[in-house]
């Protein structure tokens, strides 16, 4: 949405216009103005109910389970839940998001701001807007069908690369490679890169477009080249966007459940390899032992989603204190 | 004005995407299998259908359990759908533990499970059962077979000794000696071995374990998930087929019936002198030598997983619908009565051997039948 | 800036320029010279040639440009390609997901694919179709509209119309938190609470609830968005007249700010259409066709597509169904964000 090309005559909107007139209404006590008002009030307050009561029922079907548990919750390499008692933890499963998660953003971010600068300023422009145009659909291309392509297609032809790792940087011991099928953290780091490659692109290409035209005209007339241009006022300009737009990114990866279920190998242990299957995220262990799970193991998995909505909740506030800060220095909304 | 009108015509566009919706539920149908009856591969379409009883049986029949009886069931579906077409039978194959957790909680019929209920849920079960209880029947006993994928390699045989090495990760490569002393003649490749486990727990996984402990030397606690470290795994029977196929080297454990192309099933040398090979008949064999262990109706089994009976396959499972003795759901009670009485019936087991199962046999058959038709 | 006149081989102002082609005529030698490389020390992995082709590439047009057009220029040339690269690169993967969907998903996909259900063909058979499972969505996900737009747009007018002060703030931040939320926990949350708590038991209904969740910050934040564009003219004109503030929200505000209402639900609606994980633990799953979305089991269409995949045991006919389902899937929801875009440049604010 470019708003400065929509409203050229309106003065540039408050951001709240509402409250302008709140106070000539304040007195208005016409039944119709108190009924709409109870109606807008009740729908935000259902929403803030709706957000608590999650957390509520999350934990407390957590803590039903969790006095159970003879592991320890945090450190316990096992998910053992239907048995008497339970023994269970998400030590593999906190490393398995957590690095899968950083693999796709080590991927996804650089050739996500690649595409978005190739957009923005150095695509042909009969090129770039159809361009960003099927990017912004690939957005909404659904979760399952990039585990269709991942398990169908992306896994038989990983082969080859993870080969080559295993060749030249297995003695790293992070790519060595037993020689298993490529179903790995490592492939479903790649899987969702590729899957949140089209946001990040999105949010970055906005960004960049918004950058001031003065700024880069300026450097060019100083006799700087495009890179210079784009490392000197576009880059430092879009940072915070870019930086808030790979925590969108990041969200859904650390979320994703159908896409990782496909095409990974689950074990319940931690393994220095990358390439070696094995290991497990949130998600994904929640969708393929939910399955099998009696009551008690239910509640484990519950307590389990109450961890990644806890990490998710972390992740979108930073994402949001960023995008506070973003607002107070950005030259367009001062 | 502009506005209303706008207003009106998204009215309008509203009431006609609705209209569609409603239109759209009365155009499609369910499909009945006739377009392909000839030519699958299931075989099961050549089975008599002319013995079942719908009695008064009809609407909706939800069921949920055990994904290893899974194809069996299509199979039955299919056929009693044929003959009584008043009947839906929804069985959702999401695991033995979650069947089990609908059946008690009054959401299905009936439950498929991999293995039997345990006390507690007995007990648990006399709330859906209004003056009785739920009882296992076992229904559907098959082989667990040994699929591997090792080109150029047409039979290959193994014992209890070296499958629990080559699951636990000890043997890895498919020209190790163990399995050359095994397989004479054989030209074993330098392959490595890539062994396949369940990711979720399974009564497969349960039973398979079972025998490497009792016939092997496992030394991990057989019982539905995975003890083991290492390998590699995949979700249900049907991933580990799947994997298998596609990866040169896998072999990984499952129902017969999900052995398809691009794979073969191990061969397994028992106590008796002759390797047996993982067929419907050689897992009846055990399976007719099981000891009943349930008390009353209910008919639960205990399997020998170390035979010497020749041809006898060591490794097999048996699963069982469970329902309630008394206090079944009066609007379901018909269909249910009905479509168990034809699955334990002498043409419903008789489809099972093609779809990769084993048939009741006997004394537990008749047994089975006796507790079907006692079912209220 | 000195830089650019140390080029002192040519009295022209601008400097050395090399040729259009040269890029092109870098890659091909490149290419050429890392192919040559790996036949003559024996590599045979494809990424090896790439890499070693990359690695010449770089060096060659750092080198020529550095040397006829000044560092400046070279660096510069370095990071457009590697920006073209980044294109590509991200190129090769989003084409493939198409292309194979495509390629894959025509095989069983027509009329008698999309007008049956799956009945009693078992999974591994050819047949059956995904008429269940497009009742089962569209029920859905109408029914989570149902839900989630009035609830969402009045919190949007709340937000922009009324609110201030403690509990806006309140709303605002968690809306944005809760646009994070994975949706297999909105998926639990419904299983805890309506599932396990009230037993209500499994239906289509009990999807759609996760999938309003889901739903409602997107349509606030859009809706906040398109009100806040509404010019305050507008608002203090009617708010002159004596209309009442209510009927100005419904009578002015809300008609102006429609188009784009209309466009952040279709986007959203696009959004959950395609969830999966929900749907695994709420809906159960049937093959056969359940028109009634409060009681009994129902499909939907992404839990088809993950059970084709996860129950063939490998078989191509259970693979085929499931990337029909996805072209079926793709498209609906592709028609849904071009219908929506449609929609947004149609009734564009401003154009009044």
């Amino acid at each position: 949405m470019d708003i400065s090309t929509h409203t050229p005559t309106a003065p540039p909107p408050s951001p709240r216009p509402g409250q302008a007139e709140n106070r000539t209404v304040r007195g208005a006590t016409r039944p119709g103005d108190r009924i709409f008002l109870g109606l807008s009030r009740g729908s935000g307050i259902a929403l803030l109910l709706i957000m608590a009561s999650i957390a509520v029922f999350l934990t407390y079907r957590a803590f039903k389970v969790l006095p159970e548990d003879t592991g320890n919750f945090f450190t316990t390499f096992e998910w053992n839940t239907n048995v008497t008692p339970p023994d269970f933890g998400i030590a593999v499963l906190v490393f398995g998001t957590v690095v899968s998660s950083i693999i796709a953003m080590a991927l996804a971010v650089p050739v996500a701001v690649g595409i978005a600068l190739f957009l923005t300023h150095y695509a042909p422009r009969r090129l770039s807007g159809p361009i960003a145009y099927v990017i912004d659909l690939l957005a909404a291309v659904p979760s399952i069908v990039y585990g269709l392509w991942g398990a169908l297609i992306l896994v038989p032809n990983l082969d080859g690369l993870y080969g080559w790792l295993d060749d030249y940087l297995g003695w790293t011991g992070i790519f060595d490679w037993q020689g298993g099928a490529p179903r790995s953290l490592l492939t479903v780091g790649i899987l969702l890169a590729i899957m949140i490659l089209p946001i990040i692109t999105n949010v970055s290409r906005e960004v960049f477009r918004q950058v001031p035209r003065m700024h880069e005209e300026a450097a060019l007339a100083l006799g700087a080249t495009r890179w210079e241009v784009v490392r000197m006022s576009v880059l430092p300009f879009g940072r915070s966007g870019v930086i808030s737009a790979s925590m969108l990114g990041l969200g859904r990866a650390l979320g994703e459940t159908i896409a990782v279920a496909t095409v990974l190998s689950p074990t319940f242990e931690i393994k220095a390899s990358l390439l070696d299957p094995g290991g497990g995220t949130f998600a994904q262990n929640i969708a393929s032992k939910f399955g099998e799970a009696t009551e008690q193991g239910r509640d484990a998995l519950i307590a389990s989603g109450l961890v990644l909505f806890v990490i998710t909740l972390l992740v979108n506030g930073a994402a949001r204190l960023i995008i506070a800060r973003r607002a107070e220095y950005s030259g367009a909304n001062a | 004005m502009k506005l209303q009108r706008m207003n009106r015509r998204a009215l309008a566009l509203g009431a006609l995407a609705v209209s569609g919706a409603l239109a759209l539920t009365a155009c499609g149908s369910d499909d009945t299998g006739d377009k392909n009856s000839s030519g699958n591969s299931s075989g099961a379409a050549s089975a008599p259908a002319g013995n079942i009883k719908c009695d008064d049986a009809k609407g909706q029949l939800q069921a949920a359990g055990s994904s290893a009886q899974k194809n069996a069931i299509d199979a039955w579906v299919k056929q009693y759908t044929a003959a009584c077409n008043g009947v839906q039978i929804n069985y959702n194959a999401n695991g033995s533990g979650a069947g089990i957790t609908n059946f008690l909680q009054g959401q299905t019929a009936f439950a498929g499970s991999d293995s039997a209920l345990k006390p507690d849920e007995i007990t648990e079960s006399k709330k859906v059962c209004s003056g009785g209880q739920a009882i296992d029947l076992p229904m559907v006993g098959g082989p667990i077979a040994v699929g591997y994928n090792v080109p150029g390699v047409d039979t290959l045989i193994l014992d209890a000794k070296t499958l629990s090495k080559i699951f636990n990760s000890e043997i890895t490569n498919w020209n190790d000696k163990a399995i050359a002393a095994l397989n004479p003649g054989v030209k074993l490749p330098d392959l490595k071995i890539q062994a396949f486990h369940r990711s979720d727990e399974s009564g497969t996984t349960d039973n398979f374990t079972k025998y490497l402990k009792a016939a092997g030397d496992w030394q991990y606690e057989p019982g539905k998930s995975w003890k083991a470290k290492g390998g590699q795994s995949a979700q249900g029977s049907s991933g580990l087929a799947q994997q298998v196929k596609q990866t040169e080297g896998a072999i990984s454990y499952f129902e017969l019936s999900y052995v398809a192309d691009g794979m073969k099933a191990v061969e397994i040398k028992t106590a008796a002198a002759e390797p047996v090979a993982a067929t419907t008949e050689n897992a009846s064999k055990a399976i007719g030598a099981a000891k009943i262990v349930g008390t009353g109706n209910d008919l639960a089994l205990q399997l020998d997983y170390n035979p010497s009976t020749p041809g006898a396959y060591p490794i097999s499972l048996v699963t069982y619908e469970i329902v309630c003795d008394k206090g079944n759901k009066a609007d379901t009670l018909p269909a249910v009565k009905s479509f168990l009485t034809y699955i334990a019936s002498e043409d419903g087991q008789s489809i099972l051997s093609d779809a990769g199962y084993a048939p009741l046999a006997g004394d537990i058959a008749t047994k089975v039948r006796a507790a079907i038709a006692n079912l209220s | 800036m000195s830089t650019t006149l140390t080029s002192k081989h040519r009295s022209t102002l601008r400097g050395g320029h090399l040729p259009k082609w040269s890029p092109l005529a870098i890659i091909a030698g490149s290419v050429a010279a890392g192919l040559g490389i790996s036949a003559a020390a024996g590599l045979h992995s494809s990424i090896q040639w790439a890499l070693i082709a990359a690695v010449v590439f770089v060096v060659a047009t750092y080198g020529i440009a550095a040397k006829v057009e000044g560092r400046r220029q070279a660096k510069d040339r370095i990071a457009t390609s590697l920006i073209w690269v980044a294109f590509l690169l991200a190129v090769i993967p989003l084409a493939s997901l198409v292309w194979e969907t495509v390629k894959r998903g025509v095989k069983v996909f027509d009329v008698y694919f999309l007008t049956h259900s799956m009945g009693v063909v078992a999974d591994t058979e050819p047949g059956g179709g995904i008429y269940h499972a497009i009742i089962g969505t569209l029920e859905q996900v109408g029914l989570a509209s149902l839900i989630a737009v009035p609830i969402g747009v009045l919190t949007a007018i709340y937000l922009v119309e009324y609110g201030k002060g403690k509990l806006a703030k309140a709303i605002t931040f968690f809306v944005d938190v809760m646009t994070g939320i994975p949706s297999i926990v909105a998926g639990l949350f419904i299983l805890s609470f309506w599932i396990l708590i009230l037993d209500m038991g499994y239906s289509g209904f009990a999807g759609s609830l996760a999938l309003s969740i889901l739903m409602m910050p997107v349509v606030v934040r859009s809706t906040e968005e398109m009100l806040k564009l509404v010019p305050n003219e507008l608002r203090e004109a009617s708010l002159a007249l004596g209309v009442p503030k209510w009927r100005t929200i419904l009578k002015v505000v809300l008609p102006t700010s429609i188009g784009g209402i209309t466009t952040g639900v279709m986007l959203a609606v696009a959004r959950i259409t395609g969830e999966t994980a929900p749907m695994l633990l709420l809906v159960w799953g049937t093959n056969f066709i359940n028109n009634n979305p409060f009681e009994g089991p129902q499909a939907s269409l992404p839990l088809y597509i993950y059970q084709q995949y996860a129950n063939s045991s490998g078989a191509n006919a259970a693979y085929d169904r499931a990337w029909a389902a996805a072209l079926a899937l793709i498209a609906f929801v592709m028609i849904l964000n071009l219908v929506a875009r449609g929609i947004a440049r149609w009734k564009a604010p401003s154009q009044h």
